[in-house]
């Protein structure tokens, strides 16, 4: 499977629960099998998104932290 | 000439920036709020009207009684805001130029983004919304009540917490406690979103018999069939539905080009002042800022507002400055209460909830009208000291 990122969220300076809210909603509009990239500056947000991903089914792909930034890779799966 | 300060809003936030500009410019400005109704509302108290605990004349007093004596009082519906030329346009035609604007508008309730919403819910975040609901609690006799948030940010993070709380209790009261379930629909994976406070929630929760369904982010309701979906694709049934509704800044905001795409105005989160216009602030809950939309918040925020526009206005450097204080009751139900207390920099670390915090609650809510407004708040109360 290809890792083309379907859509990027830019979510830093948002507190939570923003970020994973607007994920959720980025991710109704994704199809199966799709990749959405997310960028967040809350530390919070990183417990927060594997919870969610687990919660939800879907795959964190990746998970990652450089100058105080958070990426996350997710991939729909169903 | 006086320095020319336009405060929109006569809200709690707007009340009292205009109060201490006042006090502190005295001849040297003019102070004039604007607010549309020229009626305070006292918002902390829809809960408890929600409960029956509370009527609703409690919880409004006319603007005017709340102002010093030389703050202007314009109940006029301000239309766009002429950042570039200082001026604030009315609706019913007039315009007030200002050498300093506050923009203390709030938010406001939207129902529209959420199919179903207003047929199939009730909430307690306007007066009329929480008369309804009291209603609805009035004749309910037993079934299953789902409490979640329609939308984020809103206001006072705790309150569907304290509603969860106080509903219990109040169903208990009521005999109707084995007939009902009570569910508390969360968009993360915890009772609420700042990580110390769950911690000492959800074991009061589990106690009470209160359910709680993560990552449920409320999408759309169903009336008829009684059902609310989430974004995550869950379905809940419910008998009696209790959701905040979406929030929006101000229409005022948007005509003026100021806000985001959701109309909270970008706010420096120290000097509050909006985008890069020396002369106009925001505070409360019309900001952008990633901290509690509350009164309390605005109560805070004020101060710093009023003394940077009288440096300003005196030609002197500004030096106060907001450090995200917030301070907030959160009700646990039967007669206890704990309170948050936080800042940009420090996380809360809420106290075990005790007879005092509620009590604190009960007289912060019976002396709001005497102190707040009016910046009467001796500073142990402000900083939150245990009761």
């Amino acid at each position: 499977m290809s890792t083309t990122i379907a859509v990027t969220l830019d979510l830093k300076g948002l507190s939570c629960p923003m970020p994973i809210v607007k994920t959720a909603k980025a991710m109704r509009d994704l199809g199966p099998g799709d990749v959405l990239e997310a960028f967040a500056t809350d530390p919070g947000s990183a417990p927060d998104f594997v919870a969610w991903c687990k919660a939800t089914g879907n795959q964190l792909l990746e998970h990652s932290e450089q100058d105080g930034v958070y990426r996350f890779a997710i991939r729909k799966t169903r | 000439m006086p320095a020319r300060v336009v405060v929109l809003g006569g809200g709690v936030g707007g009340t009292l920036a205009a109060n201490l500009l006042s006090k502190e410019l005295g001849r040297d400005a003019h102070v004039t709020v604007v607010d549309p109704t020229g009626m305070h509302v006292y918002q902390p108290g829809f809960l408890y009207v929600a409960l029956g605990q509370a009527n609703g004349r409690w919880l409004a007093r006319d603007e005017r009684t709340l102002l010093r004596r030389d703050v202007e009082l314009a109940v006029e519906t301000a239309e766009r805001i002429d950042s570039t030329e200082g001026v604030v346009q009315l609706a019913r035609g007039g315009s007030l130029p200002f050498d300093y604007l506050v923009i203390a508008t709030g938010a406001r309730l939207v129902y529209d983004t959420v199919p179903g919403l207003r047929e199939g819910s009730y909430e307690f975040y306007s007066l009329e919304g929480a008369q309804r609901l009291r209603e609805a609690l009035r004749g309910f006799r037993g079934g299953r009540i789902l409490v979640g948030i329609a939308g984020i940010p809103y206001k006072c993070p705790p309150a569907p917490v304290e509603f969860v709380f106080m509903a219990e209790e109040y169903l208990r009261k009521r005999g109707l406690r084995d007939r009902s379930e009570i569910t508390l629909l969360s968009p993360l994976n915890r009772a609420f979103t700042i990580e110390p406070a769950s911690k000492l929630i959800q074991p009061i929760m589990e106690e009470r018999g209160i359910g709680l369904s993560t990552f449920f982010n409320v999408e759309a309701v169903d009336a008829s069939a009684g059902v609310v979906e989430s974004l995550e694709g869950e379905k809940a049934e419910y008998d009696l539905l209790v959701l905040v509704p979406p929030h929006r800044g101000q229409s005022l905001i948007d005509a003026s080009g100021l806000g985001d795409s959701s109309g909270w105005l970008p706010t420096n989160r120290r000097t509050l002042q909006v985008g890069d216009h020396e002369r106009i602030f925001a505070l409360g809950d019309a900001t952008d800022l990633p901290i509690s939309k509350s009164g309390s918040t605005a109560h805070f925020e004020a101060p710093v507002v009023a003394s940077r526009i009288a440096s300003l206005a005196r030609g002197t450097a500004p030096k106060a400055n907001y450090g995200g204080r917030v301070m907030c009751f959160l009700e646990t139900g039967n007669r206890r209460a704990t309170a948050l207390r936080f800042d940009y920099e420090n996380p809360p670390t809420p106290p075990k909830p005790s007879r005092g915090w509620h009590a604190a609650k009960w007289i912060f809510n019976r002396l709001y009208w005497e102190t707040v407004p009016q910046g009467r708040i001796p500073e142990r109360v402000k900083e939150g000291s245990e009761p």
